[in-house]
């Protein structure tokens, strides 16, 4: 009897409850998906070296996370439990070539942007990581949140990244020569090539890790 | 209904399999032919662009249509007929002996000058690199070129298909003074003679790449661009003649 009502209560919460938008705003900071639980850092460190492939793919992990979520969510009373985690790669595959498809057909010049990195969409960790940890228990509105939740929190850490090494490393945002109008190439400054490779995005992930845990102390592991 | 039963989980794959199977095929089926348009649309695009002629990809059908006055295709330095250059498939041709290839050669008219549109594919670091180098009517000046690529890094090799690297190329000579064929060099820095460009830091294997696709897909023409020069001004010389004579006539 005490099931029933919980139950009932559970479906009169209102869309944007307070446990609903923590479902958003907890990837945003306290759970994020790359600086805390630190998944999809290969992609991370891949597409970074600009702000425009960089949005573009996080644009596609929002559609695929989102979607993925609500469709891992609606099946997740009839998945046999062994074979789990193939649908769930089925299903992400499934979408991420529709996405390709799609785009290849009506957005060419984004899709040849994004060609590279459907494959790293596949193997993005966060979105397995949510099938599994999140659609797979609960409701498609709350998994719907929780994607795009994630797919913020994976966003924002993305272009941060990329923000830093396009302007530090080409000198440009967005492909627009922000220094060279500025005029700080007079001032004898250079760019900095080493912005450009894999193992800076790791230090500027690093140093983003630094500043959220040292704000954020509820973060700190005891030791 | 036990959804852990191994025949449930049987179906369930089997089922699973065969829609998601359906659902892609009929996306992909259905969505091909304008694929393939952007495809060919994006090809002329890049072919008009290396005789510096920049146009959106919907205007890119009547420009190609306007400009590109021939289409040949070249077998072992020997004109072959029967073949559409636009639809010759370079991945496939290079895969072939130099001898056998089928070279497409496009001839463009552009304010009363022509160029020759060379079309070139070669290897990158992660994949295929291609692009169009235009020579000039002397056919040894480069009037523009252009290359693409399908995987190289964002900011190392894949700034191959940005202006800074691609505006080094006009100008530059493919022949030397005694019209043999030397290609173009990719250097490390200090690309100042007339057969050098500047590589990309960082993207080393990328600029070799463009360094050999040049070096291997031009030498299929060589002979040829010979031989339909002296052919021309033969033509060219003998038509002369004639309105030579015309005029004397009169």
């Amino acid at each position: 009897m005490a099931e029933v009502l919980e139950k009932k209560k559970e479906k009169k919460e209102a869309l944007f409850s307070k446990k609903n938008r923590l479902l958003i705003s907890d990837p945003l900071n306290d759970s994020n998906p790359i600086t805390v639980q630190v998944l999809g850092i290969c992609s991370a460190l891949a597409i970074t070296v600009k702000l425009y492939p960089a949005l573009v793919m996080s644009i596609s992990v929002l559609f695929v996370l989102g979607a993925g979520n609500v469709i891992i969510s609606l099946m997740r009373n009839i998945i046999p439990n062994r074979i789990r985690i193939i649908v769930q790669l089925v299903v992400v595959a499934a979408l991420v070539i529709l996405v390709d498809q799609v785009l290849k057909a009506f957005a060419y010049d984004v899709s040849k942007e994004l060609s590279v990195f459907v494959g790293l969409i596949i193997t993005n960790c966060i979105i397995m990581g949510r099938f599994e940890a999140f659609a797979l228990a609960n409701g498609p509105w709350k998994s719907f949140l929780d994607g795009l939740g994630n797919a913020f929190g994976y966003a924002w850490i993305l272009l941060a990244v990329a923000f830093f090494r396009e302007l530090l490393g080409s000198g440009t945002l967005f492909g627009y020569p922000v220094f060279e109008k500025l005029g700080v190439y007079n001032t004898g400054y250079v760019n900095n090539g080493f912005m450009l490779l894999p193992p800076m995005a790791l230090i500027t992930v690093g140093i983003i890790i630094w500043v959220q845990r040292s704000r954020n102390t509820k973060l700190i592991e005891e030791n | 209904m036990d959804v852990n039963k191994n025949s449930y989980t049987f179906a369930f794959a089997g089922i699973m399999v065969v829609v998601v199977a359906a659902i892609l095929s009929f996306a992909a089926t259905s969505l091909k032919p304008m694929q393939d348009e952007n495809v060919k649309r994006e090809k002329m695009q890049n072919i008009l662009s290396s005789i510096g002629v920049e146009v959106s990809r919907d205007e890119a059908a009547d420009n190609y249509q306007k400009y590109i006055a021939q289409e040949l295709v070249i077998n072992n330095n020997e004109l072959k007929e029967g073949v559409v250059a636009f639809d010759v498939d370079m991945a496939k041709e290079l895969k072939k002996p130099a001898e056998e290839r089928n070279a497409p050669l496009y001839i463009a008219d552009k304010d009363g000058e022509t160029y020759f549109i060379l079309p070139l594919r070669g290897k990158g670091l992660w994949g295929p690199i291609w692009g169009y180098i235009a020579l000039k009517g002397d056919m040894n000046t480069i009037a523009g070129a252009i290359f693409d690529h399908k995987a190289e890094t964002p900011g190392l090799g894949a700034e191959i298909s940005t202006p800074i690297f691609m505006d080094q190329f006009p100008d530059k000579k493919i022949l030397d003074e005694q019209g043999n064929f030397v290609s173009i060099q990719v250097m490390k820095g200090n690309a100042e003679g007339e057969h050098e460009v500047d590589g990309i830091s960082g993207g080393t294997i990328t600029s070799v790449g463009v360094q050999d696709m040049i070096d291997d897909c031009m030498k299929s023409y060589i002979t040829f661009l010979k031989n339909y020069e002296a052919q021309n001004t033969a033509a060219h010389s003998s038509s002369t003649q004639n309105t030579n004579l015309a005029t004397l006539s009169e």
